[in-house]
Order: C-alpha cells, then structure tokens, then sequence
C-alpha cells in the first residue's frame, strides 16, 4: 500500500503504458482467488505471484475492493451484539494472559474481520464499558482511532495502532492514502492537461460558478478519442470493477453526460473490459492519459504526451 | 433518327461529317432516352414503371390496353386523372417527359392526393379542364427544372404511369426498321382515338373498388415475382459492344445535363439492375443485358448522385458485384460517414445555478430531476422497441414521481425550458452542417455510423413502421424520439408542466416564425443578387432548413398539448361536437392562426408559416376544425393551395413543391373536414391574399431542396422504400418487401467525426459564443469573397501595369502580397468556424 502511495506521476505514466484492461472473466478469476486472501502485507504478496503481470497497485486495488464488498456481505454476522461483546470478552482475557502479542491482529484474522473494523467494534465497546451511561460519540470514537494514544487504556491503543498500520483496507491510514492517491491522481491529470495545451476547468473552479455536478475537469475545447468526442474527464484512482462502476455511473458519470455531453474517464488502475460499452452514450473509459487526442484545430495528430 | 443510332451502333458512323441526316440534340436525346426505355422495358415486369417515359412514344402508350403489369399490381389511385393526363397525345418529339416539368408535377400530386378520397369527389376533378398539358420544347438548359427538382416530382408522380412494353420485336433496333416521324404521328393518332374510346371504363371500375390507398400499396409493394431466377452471368452478354456504346452515348447525356432529371435515369437503371423476366428462359438473355448496360452505367456515372442508404443497398446488390467488382468497392467506399450526436442539453452556469432558483430545494430537485429524466429517456430508447414494452408500465410511475417532486418545489419552468430544449434537440431532424446538400440522412447517418443513438432510431424506424408502403397520407404521426416526449406528456399529465410548456412552446414559435432567414445585408438589391454567391445561397438553405424543421417540431407539440384536454378516440356525435363547439368558441385559441397565416402571406413568408400551421392544425380535434378561428385558418390555407398552384413561376419551384406536398397531406388526413375542400365561402380572403404587399420575401429565394423536401415529406420516401424492395427482392427467395438489416460495425474512424466537431466544440459554450462567432464568420466570408471581387480587378489591373512598368508594380505588388495573405487568412478562419 505504501509502495502505491510514493509511486511519483512518472511510475503510473510508466504503468499507463501497460495495459491494465482485465475481461470479465479474469476478473472473476483474481476475485475467486481474493476469497480466501486477508488484508495483510504476506497475501499481498501471494497475489502478485499469482498474476504477476498485473501491476500490483492494480492487484491491490481489485483486492481492496473485493475485500470491502466481503467485508460488507459479513457485515451482519460480525455487528451482532452478542459477537461484539464476545469479540471483546476475547481480547480481554487474552490481554491479560500475553499482552504482547498482536492480540487483535490474530483475532481479526480467526474470524475474518478487517483489522480495523474489529478496532473500531473494540473501541466502542470499550468506551461503553468505561462510560455505560453516555454513548460513545461517534467524533470522539474516530479520533481515537486517528490517533490511538488519546484512548486511555494504554495496551489497547498499541494494539489498535497495530490494526490501523497493517490493515490495507480499513482505516483512517488507508482513507488518508487513498485520499492522497486520489489528489494525485487528479493533478497527474492537470499536469497532462497542460502539457499537452488543453484549456481546462477544474472541479473547484466549476464549483465556485456553481455548477450542480462538478467532474473533476471539464475541458473549454472539446477534444476527441479514439473518434469519440470528450467534454469532461473525471479520475478515478482505483479499479474500475462492476460494482463500483455502476455506483459511479449512477451517481456521477450519467449526471456529467446529462449535463456536458460526453466525456471520458480515466480508472488509473485499470477497468473490467467490458465495461466500456457506453461509448456511444458518451462515457468512454480509459485506465491512463489518452496519448490519442485529436483536437479541434490540429486534427489527427500524436497528443504530446 | 433510329437508324442513325442504328448505324451508329453497328458502327458505320465513325465522323460527324458522315451524318446522313440533319437533326439537333433537342430531338435526338429523347430518342435516345425512348429507345433504351423501349428496348428494355420487356425486362422491366416488376414494379412501377418510370412515369416520364409514358408519353413518348406511340409504342409505349398502347401498353395502357396491354396485359401486363396491370394485371397483377392495381395501380394506386393517383393513377387514373395522371394516366389520362399523361395519355394526351403530344405530337411533337422530345416532349415526352413533360409530365415532369414542375407545373404538371404539382397539378398532379394535388389531384392525386384528392382523389384518393371517396369515389364522390373524383367526378368534378377528373373533368377538370385545366389538367392540359402543353408540349414543352426541349432546350439543354432547363431554366426551372434542375435534376434535383426532377427527382422530387418523379417521386411524387411515382406510381402514376401504367407499365409498357414494346409492342412487338419490331421495336429492337438491330432487327426491325425503325419508325418515320410521320409513321409515328400516325400512330399517335390512332392511338388517341382508340384510346378515347377504351380508356374510361376500365379506369372508372378499378377506382370504385379501390377505397384505403393503403391496401393498395401492400398489394402493389410486392413487386417481385416469386421465383429464383438464376442469376445472370457476365459473360453470357450478348451484344456487348453495342451495349457499351450505348451506355457510353447514354452517360454523355446524363453528364451534359440533357436528360431532364438524373433521378430519373437513375431510378430507371435501378430498374434494370433489379429486373428479372416473367418466364425464365426468355428473359434471361435479355436481362443479362440490361443488367450489364446499367452497371456499365452506374459505374460511369450516376453514383454521385445517389444517397447514402441507396448506395448500401446497391453495393450490397450481388449483381453488381458479379458484374462490376471495382463498382462494389467503389460503392462499399463511399459510405463512410460521420456521427457523434450532441445530444443533451448542456448545463449553463448563467441560467442553472442556484441564483436561478427560488430556494435551495429548488436547484437540488431539479438537479435530480435532470439526471431522471435523462435516465427515463436512456431506458425508453434501450428498451421500447422490445415486443410487449408499454410506456406507461415501464415508467408511468417514474414519470409521474418525477413530475410531483417537481410540484413540490415549483420549479416547472426550468423543467418545462429543459424538455423543450431536449426535444428540439434530438427531434428537429438532422443536424445540418456544412453543405445540406451534403449531409446525410438522419436516419441514414445512424444506419452506417458508430453512433448507437442513430443505429436505435433508424432499426426502430425499420422494426416500429410496418412493412409495407403507407401511400403518401400517413396520418399525422410522432416518429422516433417525439414517441417519447409525447408518451411523457401524456403519462405525467400535469397541467402546470404543460402550461409552462406551452409558453414557451409558443413563444419560440413565433420567434422563429419571424426571425430573419436571409443574410442581414440580402435586402436584395437586385444586382447585388445575380452576383450573390453559392456560399451565401447554402448558409440561407442551411438556416431556413434549421429553422422550418424547428418550427414544426415545435408547432406540433405546441398542438398537441393544447388540444389534449379534447382529444377523443371515438368521432363524438354531431349533438356532442356542436355542443362542445359553443363551449369553446368563447375560450380564446392558444395561438391566433389566422392573423399569423395573413401576416406571412403579406410579407411572402408562407413557405415557413404555411408548413408549420399545417403541422399545428394536424393535431386538431375532432371539434377543432369547426371553431371559427381554426376553420378559417384551414380556408385561407385552401386559398394558399389554390393559389400556389395557379401562381407557378411566382414562387420557387421546390418551395412550392414542398407547399404542394404538405398542404395535399394536410386536405388528406382525416382531421380535415370533407365538406371544407370546395366551399367557396372565402371569396374576400382570396382577394385579401391576393393583395401582398411586400415584394420580396422568403418565399421568393430558393430555400428547399431535396434533402429538406424529404425530411418535411418523408412519405414522399417511398419510392426510396421502392427501391430498396427491389434490392432486397433480388436478393430474397420470398420476394416482396423485405426489409433487410444489415448489422454494421461502429467504424472507428477519428477522421470520420470531424464535421461534427465545431458542433461538439459549442456544446457546453454559452450560446451567445456561438452567435458572435457565426456572425464573425458570415461577416469575415462576405468580405472576403467582395475583397477576392475587387482584387481579381487589381490583379488584371496589376499585369497590365507589370506590362507597362515594371518599377511601379514591384511597390503595387508588396501590398497586394499582403493583401492577398489577409485574405487567405480570412478564408481559413471561416472554414475553421
């Protein structure tokens, strides 16, 4: 995770280059084997010798996600009261027995619960117990967890801590990457943008005219690729797989189409081939900076990239 | 005549002062035309024939006695007054295709459209006198009927001439000895007594049996036999060298602009393509020579001329490919084609965000409310073409949601200014860039382009329309994506949306109705006009067509929700509709018709007015035509056909023709009360029209052409449809209209899409931009062409001084270097907008 996140522009210009269009059939092939993976640095691993030509910040981004939908599926088994209490009766007893180990750790891995999740089911309960009449509030349970030395019990904040750092799915630490992961990948976008001399609004700059819907760029001059014409160009920072596709459509991309008529978006990480059957509606998908753009008034040439 | 093409085809004139007779091109080209439409009509057994050669010779026009194709397709309706028209003998050569000169193909399309309507009324037009058609001389230059013009009418006049055949085998050149002039005079003569004397009963009978002109389509659609003739084989042609000097001798004709319409000889050569014989084993030769001397033809010639859609069917066609493999490729390559369709309606800052709302709630419903409507549109075009889909079942509840939110924060007019947008959009018919005469179909632009939105609009238009020919009076009808608005109206029913829309609706109608379609320095000095260029001449086709397409677009909408609340399905009965009359006569109408229709005809812009009232007036219910002011809207435009047809040269030949055509389509719909054709209660409003004031206007500029006469009249289409069963026919073991749909794979082809990029480039730039820059580049091309006017003179002016002194010209030359180099620039902005 730390390795994508210090990837400069120029290692995911390099990764643009190879192509990262998966087909659905081997997309189900990476999630069946994603199954039995925990979000640990050691599978992690196992996966990039496994599909060793897949860039691993793609593999990572494939797994992340099918991670979360997991984790989402278990959701009910893990947040029943009766579990969490048990949860915590756990790692109580077992605090007291060997304190040094990464209690936690090992418990979110016998019972396939993100680390970090199990974290924060722990701390809740904790603060619970410690102020059984006041719930814990939901701003001061995330700090906490941000910042694990502000929780009192002192053995509980390490091992919280341990669960922040090594859950690469979970967690104010991956927020915070992907976040930035997401930031850069917008400026990656603009830098591209103006190298190659195209006149652009950015999603601040189309928000302060008050645009309802705001796409991460919208060109002043529309551009075409591949034949198709694009008039604004959201980054997405992750693999582009059918769930979280159809979320964006829904929520995002058919709303920019509806409004500034095609436009393209670039998954940095790679799509689910198929997925690019919109086209013709107007959303072309694309895992890096089109090297094709023709403009309005060079016509077909190489885009300087 | 005959027997100089005799010689010259057996190749016994090889110098032009060997010519034994003395004749001029006037009288030799139509024999020409007769001689090869004589020659092969016996192969010609299917289908229509070709109108304009009726009337030529005596040997065809016996063919209306003949047993032939008669017998198995009923002629439709239009027919009968045509045929006798058609029949006048005319002694004169060269004048046989006087039936598609333009007077006549008006009178014609309006009788026809006229008689198909109950038996009753075919008596006083069939007697009308004014139906003589005088022989007109032919020059070479055709000072009215440009090919185009020809196309049209033929078009129209399509299923009006009786099939022909030769006589005898006396008429084949090479055997027989070709007829005198005076021989033939002759035999004019006789014919037209025989005629006198046979035609009437025959004509009278089929006409009272006949009553829907659609049935009468279907059975003459299926036009090829049912049998699998083998195909003809190139080789086996046997009077190759003749038939290439034909074909040769018959390009010339076409290419020198001598044959009247291009369309015409098109349509025939399609004929021959397509021709298979009755029996076999006698027409099999003969065939294989048709079809090899139109090949020869097509590839020499007329493929430019053809569209888009014809050009598929045709390089598709095995025949070509068997005789002519460098024409299929030929063919296959010219169907490239351009898409890429803008087809929201951008959001603008300045009139979409929040300051434009009354509340925040206001801008955020309406947000949603764009993406839900859009969505609706995007599942209606994925999925109403499946068997079973219902509107109302698949998004009536949607839709109604939708339409409730939009109560609910009161922000109907932003709605109501979208669909309006959205429906000019994807509605108004093709986006016309660059040169209409260039641009394709729409319908034609989706069947060959990647983009999926016109793929989905021409296979509906395949799968939704039946198969079949309509005949040339469809009911009034909301095509392709109007279903959709239409049915959205309907399902939502919310009468705050519809009063919004009718506002607006309105409004733009009218503003349309009065914008300006010639170029803001065309008052027209007369000299000015002579000089004004082809340039200019497109940018006002170009305009005009945007705008009439709009208009009507609009004024059918603007129709059909005004007289919604009174649509019924059932005629109601007399008591009801008088009833209902009263009601409403005191209500004032949503638009004042009318004064509109009055004020268009003084300032001549009816070729605008008249064809969107007739889309408004369409949609009227059945009480509507009855209400005083729409009854004498429906008069004064009776008045206007009646006029139109008796002005002729005052208007432009297609703006009348495309008048003709909708105003018949309009008489003919059964909106149109029956009793209203020949009341003459209207005797002042004839005199009030008469007296126009203002000289020039639109109708005076040449402002439609075919594409455009197309688009407004697709009935007048169905020759295209003719056709295309003549391909498909050829090709079907079933014969028949078949539809063949070809899938085709979106080309990816980035050079393809240019044309449509200035188009994609305004899309979601404030309208204003677009405004200044058109006006920029119309400003920026009229300078330039008077500028490149006045520097031709210098030039002249500069060699002669180069002549005389040379010193003083090297000065003269530096600034009309620099001079030249603006202009060049100039240009290139232009073309570059």
């Amino acid at each position: 995770m730390m390795d994508s996140v210090s990837s400069s522009s120029a290692t995911v210009a390099d990764k643009s280059v190879k192509r990262m269009q998966i087909c659905r059939a081997e997309y189900r092939v990476i999630g069946r084997f994603v199954e039995q993976l925990r979000p640990t640095r050691q599978c992690m691993k196992t996966l990039q010798t496994q599909f060793p030509h897949l860039p691993p910040s793609t593999l990572l981004s494939i797994f992340s996600q099918e991670y979360q939908k997991r984790m989402k599926r278990s959701m009910a088994r893990h947040h029943a009261p009766d579990v969490i209490k048990e949860y915590y009766q756990r790692y109580r007893s077992e605090a007291k027995t060997r304190p040094a180990a990464p209690l936690l750790l090992e418990l979110a891995n016998q019972v396939d619960l993100s680390p970090a999740l199990l974290a924060r089911l722990i701390v809740e309960c904790f603060l619970e117990e410690r102020q059984a009449s006041v719930g814990a509030s939901r701003h001061v349970l995330n700090n906490m967890l941000r910042e694990p030395y502000l929780i009192p019990d002192l053995l509980l904040a390490k091992h919280v801590e341990q669960c922040t750092v090594n859950d690469c799915c979970y967690g104010p630490l991956v927020d915070c990457i992907k976040h930035a992961i997401g930031l850069e990948h917008e400026d990656l976008l603009r830098d591209k943008l103006r190298e190659t001399h195209l006149s652009f609004l950015d999603e601040n700059q189309l928000r302060a005219k008050g645009y309802d819907k705001t796409p991460d760029i919208i060109l002043e001059v529309p551009i075409a690729v591949d034949g198709h014409i694009v008039h604004w160009i959201e980054s997405k920072a992750s693999f582009g797989d059918d769930h979280s596709h159809h979320t964006y459509l829904n929520e995002q991309f058919w709303s920019y189409c509806n409004r500034f008529g095609p436009g393209l978006v670039i998954y940095w990480y790679g799509f689910v081939s198929e997925l690019d059957c919109q086209r013709d509606r107007g959303i072309l998908l694309r895992d890096g900076f089109p090297l094709d753009i023709v403009t309005l008034c060079q016509g077909p040439a190489r885009g300087r990239v | 005549m005959a027997a100089l093409l005799e010689s010259l085809l057996l190749g016994r004139i090889y110098e032009s002062q060997n010519f034994p007779f003395k004749f001029s091109k006037e009288e030799f080209v139509p024999f020409v035309l007769n001689f090869l439409w004589d020659q092969s009509s016996q192969a010609l057994t299917h289908g229509p024939t070709t109108p304009a050669k009726t009337p030529s010779t005596s040997r065809s026009r016996r063919s209306a006695q003949r047993p032939s194709l008669g017998d198995f397709m009923t002629s439709p309706p239009e027919a009968q007054p045509l045929r006798t028209a058609a029949q006048r003998p005319q002694e004169e050569w060269g004048v046989w295709w006087v039936c598609v000169r333009p007077s006549d193909g008006n009178s014609r399309c309006c009788d026809g459209g006229r008689r198909s309507r109950g038996v009753g009324r075919n008596e006083p037009v069939a007697t009308k006198p004014s139906r003589r058609i005088n022989p007109t001389p032919v020059s070479a230059e055709r000072p009215n009927s440009k090919p185009k013009s020809c196309f049209t009418s033929t078009a129209l006049s399509l299923p009006s001439s009786p099939p022909t055949r030769p006589e005898s085998a006396g008429a084949k050149l090479t055997a027989g000895s070709p007829l005198s002039l005076q021989e033939e005079r002759e035999l004019l003569r006789r014919e037209r007594s025989e005629l006198a004397q046979q035609t009437s009963s025959p004509l009278k009978t089929t006409s009272a049996i006949r009553t829907p002109t659609k049935t009468v389509h279907r059975q003459g659609s299926k036009v090829t036999p049912d049998l699998q003739s083998p195909c003809p084989d190139p080789d086996k042609v046997t009077q190759k060298s003749e038939l290439d000097l034909l074909a040769e001798l018959y390009c010339t004709c076409i290419s020198e602009n001598l044959v009247p319409c291009v369309f015409l000889e098109l349509f025939f050569m399609l004929q021959l393509l397509t021709s298979r014989g009755v029996s076999v084993s006698e027409s099999l030769t003969w065939e294989t020579d048709c079809v090899y001397f139109s090949v020869r033809v097509l590839e020499n010639q007329l493929v430019s001329h053809l569209d888009k859609c014809t050009l598929r069917l045709l390089s598709e066609n095995e025949r070509v490919g068997t005789f002519s493999s460098s024409l299929r490729d030929r063919l296959a390559q010219a169907q490239d084609s351009c898409t890429a369709k803008v087809s929201v309606i951008p959001f603008q800052p300045a009139t979409d965000n929040r300051t434009n709302f009354s509340s925040d709630r206001a801008f955020h419903t309406f947000k949603k409310q764009r993406d839900m409507f859009y969505g609706l549109l995007r599942e209606w075009e994925d999925s109403h073409k499946e068997p079973g889909w219902d509107f109302e079942a698949a998004l009536g509840s949607r839709v109604r949601t939708m339409v409730s939110q939009l109560t609910a924060a009161g922000s109907h007019s932003h709605f109501a200014g979208l669909f309006q947008k959205q429906l000019i959009q994807m509605c108004k018919g093709p986006c016309v860039l660059g040169s209409s005469n260039n641009a394709p179909d729409a319908d034609l632009l989706g069947m060959l382009g990647a983009d999926s939105l016109g793929r989905l609009k021409h296979l509906q238009q395949c799968l939704v329309q039946p198969q079949g020919l309509f005949g040339p009076c469809p009911p009034p009808s909301f095509p392709g994506h109007q279903e959709f608005f239409k049915h959205f109206l309907q399902t939502a029913s919310c009468c705050q949306l519809n009063q919004h829309l009718k506002d607006g609706l309105c409004q733009q109608l009218l503003k349309l109705d009065e914008v300006s379609i010639l170029a803001p320095d065309a008052s027209p000095a007369l000299g000015e006009e002579t000089g004004d260029g082809d340039m200019e001449q497109q940018v006002r086709k170009q305009r005009f067509s945007t705008v009439l397409l709009t208009a009507r677009l609009l004024a059918q909408f603007l129709s059909f929700i005004s007289f919604l609340p009174y649509q019924t399905t059932e005629l109601p009965s007399r008591d009801i509709q008088d009833a209902a009359i009263t009601l409403r006569s005191k209500s004032s109408p949503v638009l004042d018709v009318c004064a509109v229709l009055r004020s268009s005809v003084h300032r001549r812009r009816t070729i605008l007015t008249v064809h969107w009232m007739v889309e408004f007036l369409s949609m009227l219910d059945y009480a509507g035509p009855f209400l005083s002011c729409y009854r004498t809207a429906l008069c004064l435009l009776l008045q206007i056909y009646k006029m139109v047809l008796g002005r002729g040269g005052e208007l432009c030949y297609m703006n009348q023709l495309l008048m003709v055509a909708v105003l018949g389509w309009l008489f003919q719909i059964p909106i149109f009360p029956e009793d209203l054709f020949f009341s003459t209660d209207l005797k002042e409003e004839v005199k009030e029209l008469e007296d126009i004031t203002s000289s020039q206007g639109l109708d005076t500029f040449p402002l439609v052409d075919q594409q455009l006469l197309y688009t407004c009249c697709p009935y007048l289409g169905e020759f295209r449809k003719l056709l295309a069963a003549f391909v498909a026919g050829s090709t079907s073991k079933s014969g028949g209209l078949i539809r063949k749909i070809t899938p085709t794979s979106a080309p990816v082809n980035s050079r393809s899409f240019w044309p449509c990029r200035p188009c994609a480039f305004f899309h979601n730039q404030p309208p204003s931009l677009r405004r200044t820059v058109e006006f920029v580049a119309e400003r920026i091309s009229s300078n330039c062409v008077k500028h490149i006017k006045s520097v031709s003179h210098h030039l002249v002016s500069f060699f002669f001084f180069l002549h005389v002194n040379p010193c003083k010209s090297i000065k003269m030359f530096s600034s009309f270097h620099i001079f030249l180099t603006l202009c060049v620039v100039g240009l290139c902005l232009c073309w570059s907008s």
